[in-house]
C-alpha cells in the first residue's frame, strides 16, 4: 500500500521535476498549442468558407481533407507529417517546433472547420439577404456580418477544441526535442522514467488541469451568458419615443 | 399620435416595370409570367393568397432570386445589364423580419452599408445614417440594439437602412406581418409618409386598408400570375374576376 503511494506521490521527486515544468514546460506547451489554435483557425475558416461555397470544386476538396484529418489518430498524424517535414529538413522547417505546429494546425483546423461551419451555417438565412439586399457582396456580407455572428455562437466548442490541442501537443515529444524544447509532457516522462517512478508525471498531470480547467470553466460561463443574452435585453431607456407612433416596448 | 418625421421629405422614385416574369423551383413553376408596372413615385401594392407567388415576383425584381425569364426594367432600362449589386443600391428591400444585424447598435446597422458599399469615411455614414435614422423617429435610439427595441422600432430601423442607400424604388416584403397589431399603425403611417415623398414602392401586403387608402395600383396575384391589376377602388369595389372575388370575401 505504502508502495503505491510512493509510486505516484513521492514528493521529492515532484519538488525536483516541478521547477522545469513550471518555467519552460509549460511555456513550450502553451506557445504550442496557441500557435497550432492560430494557425488551425486560419486553416479551419477557409475549410468553414469553402465548405459552405455552392461550387461543388471548393467543397469537395475541403469534404475530402476534412474527412482525412478528422479520422486519422493524432500520434500518427503528428508522426507522418513531423518525420515526413522534419526529415526532408526544409528551410525553417527544420526544427521540431514548427513541424509540430504543423501537425497540430492541420488536424485541429479540420475539426475547427466544422465548428466555423455549423456556426455560420445557424445564422439566420435573413443575415445575408439583409446584406446582399443593400448591395454588399457575398464576401462583405459574410466577412461583415455572418461569420462575426457564427463564430460567437460557437466560442464555447472553440474553446473546447482549444483545451484538446493543449491535450495533443504532448504528442511533440515522438518528434525529438532536445532538453530546452521538452514541453509538458515530455519533461515528465524523462523524469518518470529516470526515477521509475510515476511522481514527476502526476505533477505534470496537475499542470495540464492548471491549463485546462480554468478553461472548461470559461466555456461553462460563455456558455451561460450567451443563453442569457439570448433574452431581450431591458430596454435601457423606457421613455415613450416622443417622435414614434408607437409606445416605447412594455 | 404624431406622425413620423420622414415628412416633408421628397425621393427620387424612378420608374420599374416587370414584363413576363418566370421562375422555376426545380419541377414547380412558382411565377408564370407576371407582369408589374410602377411609374415613378407611385405605390404598388400586391396582394393575394400565400402561395401566389408574390413574395417571389417583388424578389425576382432586386435579384434576390433569380428568374427563369423576363425583363425588368428600372427608369426605362434593362437590369439585366446591370451589376446585381448596383442593382440592389438602387431598388431597397425591407423584409418581413426585419433581419436587423443583432450585434450591432441601430446606427451601425444604418450605417454598414454607407460605409462599405457606399465607402464613405465613417463620421459621413454616421452622420447620414443619424439623419436617417430621424427620419423614421428613432434618433434617439441610435445607441440601441436590436434586441432593445420594440418590433415596430425595429422594422422602422430597418426602413432607414434601406433609405439610406438612396433607393429609387423601395420593395416591401410583408414588413407588418410579423408585428404586434397594435405596432402596424406606426410602421404604415411611416410607409404612407414615404409614398406622399414621391418613392416609387411596390408593397406586398396583407394589409387591405392600407392598399385601399395608399396605393395607385392593385395588382392581384394568384397561381403565378396577376389575375386583375388597377386602381384600389375598381379592385375592391367592382372585382372582375371570381378568384379576386373570392379572395376578398375571405380577407374583408
Amino acid at each position: 500500500m505504502n508502495d503505491l503511494l510512493h509510486n505516484f506521490f513521492d514528493w521529492e521527486l515532484i519538488r525536483q521535476v516541478l521547477p522545469d515544468l513550471l518555467t519552460y514546460g509549460l511555456a513550450n506547451t502553451l506557445m504550442l498549442a496557441v500557435a497550432s489554435a492560430l494557425l488551425g483557425s486560419v486553416i479551419g475558416m477557409v475549410l468553414a468558407i469553402m465548405g459552405l461555397s455552392r461550387r461543388r470544386w471548393a467543397r469537395l476538396p475541403a469534404r475530402v481533407y476534412t474527412d482525412l484529418f478528422r479520422g486519422l489518430p493524432a500520434a500518427l498524424t503528428i508522426l507522418m507529417v513531423g518525420e515526413g517535414v522534419f526529415s526532408a529538413q526544409v528551410g525553417w522547417l527544420a526544427s521540431p517546433y514548427p513541424v509540430a505546429v504543423l501537425a497540430l494546425s492541420l488536424m485541429s483546423g479540420a475539426y475547427i472547420g466544422e465548428i466555423f461551419r455549423s456556426g455560420i451555417q445557424s445564422v439566420d438565412r435573413g443575415q445575408g439577404e439583409a446584406c446582399r439586399a443593400l448591395g454588399l457582396t457575398h464576401a462583405q456580407s459574410l466577412r461583415l456580418v455572418v461569420v462575426p455572428q457564427g463564430v460567437r455562437r460557437v466560442l464555447p466548442a472553440l474553446v473546447n477544441q482549444f483545451i484538446a490541442i493543449i491535450k495533443d501537443s504532448s504528442l511533440v515529444y515522438f518528434l525529438g526535442l532536445v532538453t530546452s524544447q521538452r514541453e509538458l509532457f515530455r519533461i515528465g516522462q524523462d523524469e518518470a522514467v529516470a526515477s521509475g517512478n510515476l511522481s514527476p508525471l502526476l505533477a505534470t498531470g496537475l499542470c495540464y488541469l492548471i491549463l485546462t480547467v480554468p478553461l472548461t470553466h470559461l466555456v461553462n460561463h460563455i456558455d451561460r451568458r450567451m443563453r442569457e443574452g439570448s433574452r431581450p435585453a431591458p430596454a435601457a431607456d423606457d421613455r415613450p419615443v416622443a417622435t414614434a407612433t408607437e409606445g416605447a416596448p412594455a | 399620435m404624431t406622425t413620423a418625421r420622414a415628412a416633408g421629405q421628397r425621393y427620387r422614385g424612378a420608374s420599374l416595370r416587370a414584363r413576363d416574369i418566370r421562375m422555376r423551383f426545380g419541377p414547380v413553376e412558382v411565377l408564370r409570367g407576371a407582369d408589374l408596372d410602377a411609374a415613378a413615385g407611385e405605390v404598388v401594392c400586391v396582394i393575394g393568397p400565400s402561395g401566389s407567388g408574390k413574395s417571389t415576383l417583388l424578389r425576382c425584381l432586386n435579384g434576390m432570386e433569380t428568374r427563369t425569364s423576363g425583363t425588368v426594367l428600372l427608369d426605362g432600362r434593362d437590369t439585366a445589364d446591370l451589376d446585381v449589386n448596383v442593382l440592389r443600391q438602387r431598388v431597397g428591400m425591407v423584409f418581413q423580419h426585419f433581419n436587423l444585424f443583432p450585434n450591432k447598435t441601430a446606427l451601425q446597422n444604418v450605417a454598414l452599408a454607407l460605409t462599405h458599399v457606399k465607402k464613405m469615411p465613417r463620421e459621413r455614414a454616421a452622420e447620414i445614417a443619424l439623419r436617417r435614422l430621424g427620419d423614421v423617429g428613432l434618433a434617439d435610439r441610435a445607441g440601441h440594439r436590436p434586441a432593445q427595441l420594440s418590433g415596430g422600432q425595429q422594422q422602422r430601423v430597418a426602413i432607414a437602412r434601406a433609405l439610406a442607400m438612396e433607393p429609387e424604388v423601395m420593395l416591401f416584403d410583408e414588413v407588418t406581418s410579423a408585428l404586434d397589431p397594435e405596432l402596424v399603425k406606426g410602421v404604415l403611417e411611416l410607409m404612407a409618409e414615404l409614398a406622399r415623398g414621391g418613392m416609387t414602392m411596390i408593397v406586398v401586403t396583407h394589409e387591405m386598408g392600407f392598399a385601399r387608402r395608399v396605393a395607385d395600383t392593385v395588382v392581384f396575384m394568384d397561381a403565378g400570375v396577376v389575375v386583375e391589376a388597377g386602381p384600389p377602388e375598381q379592385i375592391f369595389e367592382a372585382p372582375a374576376s371570381p378568384r379576386l372575388a373570392k379572395f376578398l370575401s375571405q380577407v374583408l
